[in-house]
Formats: C-alpha cells, structure tokens, sequence
C-alpha cells in the first residue's frame, strides 16, 4: 500500500494540474485563455499552477507575439508526459486496489 | 457469551459497527477520488481534442438543402431535361453552354455556402445550449483540417469547367468534400470520419458512371447527408 500511494507523483495532485496536463498530453500546444476557459478556473489560479509545473519542467512555455498582442502557449515536455502516464497508471492501479 | 466479549473490548456494538464502516467509507472515498479524478481527465481530453458541438440538425439542413439545390437544377435551369446532361450540353450553342454551366455552379455553391452558414448556426446553438465554447483551439483545427481539401477541390472544379469536363465535375465534389470530411473526422465525431469514406465511394463510383451526376449528387450530399444527421440527432441530442 505504501509503495502503491509513493507512486503517485506530488506534482499532479491537484485538479487544476490533472487538467493542464490531461488537455496537453492529447494537444500538441494550448494557449492561457483557451486552457482557463477549458478547465474554468481563475487566471491567477492558472498561472500559479502552471507555474509549479513549469518549474518541474512537467511544461514548457512558448511566448510569441500574434500581431501586437503577446500570446503565450504552453506544451507537456517528454518528462511531462512520461509522469503524467505513470501517474494515471498508479491511479488505476489504486482504483481496482492491486 | 460473545457478545459480552466484544462489548467488553469494543463498547457498545453499535460504536464498533461504526468503527467498522468508517474505515471502510474512508478506503472508499480515496477510491472515488481517484475515479472522479479519472473521469474528469477523460472528459478534458476528450472535449480539448474533440469538437463536440457539431449538430446532427445541421446534417439534416444540408441534405435537405443540397436536394432543393438539385431539383432546382433539374427543373429550372435544365428545363425538365434529360438527367443526361452531358448530351444535353453538347446539343447547345457555345453561349448556351457557357451560361448554363455558370448557372449550375452557382447553384452548387449556394447549396454549400447556406450548408455551411447552417452548421455554424446549429453548432453555435448547441454550443451555447451546454454552455461550452465555440471557438476553440480545436475548433480552429476542425475548420482548417475540413477546408484545405474543399479549397482544392475547389479550384479543381474550377479547372475541370474551364477545360469542359463537365461530367467529372460531380464526381469531384464528392471526393474532394470526403477527403474534407475525413480530415476533420479527427477532431469530432468518429462518425464524421465515416460519412466522408462514404461520400469518397459515392464519389469514385459516380466517376465511372457518366451521366448520373445529379442522382450521385442527390444520393452523396442529399440522402446521406440527411441518414447522418438523423442518426447523430438522434444518438448524441434527442
């Protein structure tokens, strides 16, 4: 049992996290506004989360100019995903209780 | 004698009932954490992937309509004539052809310009109705994924009309507008996918049949269109 919960990434645990990272294992990219307006959370709530999984380089960040109006988009890294799918294995492998 | 025991242990055997269940609600409730958790990763993958605010009804109108459109066609512009227009044209004049032929496809392109207008009516509403988003990053990807094809299609169409290929132009519709519907199946319904290998076969098959244009046409974009959106209806919205 104790091996069971220790793999269940820290990082991850937190709804906001579960969808940023849901919405960017199936996306190539996905930009701030549409991701707050997908997973309806507040921007400062968004941006702090997004900011913890940056700094675990779960994420990275791309900033780019569309016209004059910057626009920031976000992509899981290869780490990211690799977690993310041990995470959601350890999940269900809690569920069924193996 | 046992029951003394367990009282003398445990108290009271309603507490030790208690005691029994609440481990028993607390291992459950960290059991339906995780699966509400799972399911919420479900549904946010599927809906940041997928556009699901496609409507069956706009199906529906774009049968109906590319219908109207034929039988319009059939009646008016070419005179109750033969479905066999490819004889048809080559017993008119230069002029005559040339204008009839515009007509066609100015009748072809408002059956798919209202087409179009109305799924984006109908996708809006029901978009609006489950309080989603229309305009999505996903949304972006359907769109641009369905019009490539039918851009090239249509200038194809173009060319083919310009160099008097009259009797491919049908068939060319329907390729091309199954090839649109393949490419974007994958941002919708899996069911999108399967319509535009339908209107691919329609297609090809009206390719090899000349002078069946308009019954391709009413069976491609009519009839299939309208057996579509019927059964999406009816599955994802009645």
């Amino acid at each position: 049992m104790k091996d069971l919960i220790s793999k269940i990434n820290k990082v991850f645990e937190s709804r906001v996290r579960l969808g940023i990272m849901s919405v960017l294992m199936v996306n190539e990219t996905y930009d701030f506004n549409s991701l707050k307006e997908t997973l309806d959370v507040t921007d400062g709530n968004l941006a702090s989360h997004l900011k913890a999984l940056e700094e675990k380089r779960m994420i990275k960040v791309n900033k780019q100019f569309i016209g004059r109006k910057p626009n920031t988009s976000y992509s899981a890294t290869e780490t990211g995903i690799a977690e993310f799918r041990h995470h959601l294995k350890a999940l269900e492998n809690l569920i069924r209780g193996e | 004698m046992k029951d003394v025991y367990i009282r003398e242990k445990f108290g009271t055997y309603i507490i030790y009932v208690l005691l029994c269940n609440s481990k028993y609600f607390y291992k459950m409730k960290s059991d339906l954490n995780s699966i509400e958790d799972i399911k919420a990763i479900r549904k946010i993958m599927e809906e940041s992937s997928r556009f699901l605010s496609l409507s069956g009804l706009s199906g529906i109108f774009a049968g109906v309509t590319a219908i109207a459109g034929a039988l319009f066609a059939y009646f008016f512009i070419l005179d109750n004539g033969s479905v066999h227009y490819d004889e048809y044209f080559k017993s008119l004049s230069e002029k005559e052809a040339f204008s009839l032929r515009w007509q066609l496809i100015s009748v072809a392109a408002l059956v798919l310009v209202l087409s179009i207008l109305f799924s984006f009516y109908f996708s809006i509403k029901k978009a609006r109705r489950e309080r989603k988003n229309f305009w999505t990053p996903v949304s972006r990807r359907l769109l641009i994924n369905f019009l490539i094809p039918l851009a090239a299609g249509g200038v194809f169409v173009i060319a083919l009309l310009i160099r008097n290929q009259v009797g491919l132009i049908v068939p060319c519709f329907l390729i091309f507008y199954g090839m649109a519907l393949v490419s974007a199946g994958k941002f919708t319904f899996g069911e999108v996918f399967y319509l535009g290998i339908l209107e691919i076969i329609t297609g090809l098959v009206s390719a090899f049949v000349p002078g069946w244009g308009l019954i391709f046409w009413i069976f491609g974009f009519g009839v299939l269109h309208i057996v579509y959106g019927l059964a999406m209806y009816r599955k994802y919205e009645a």
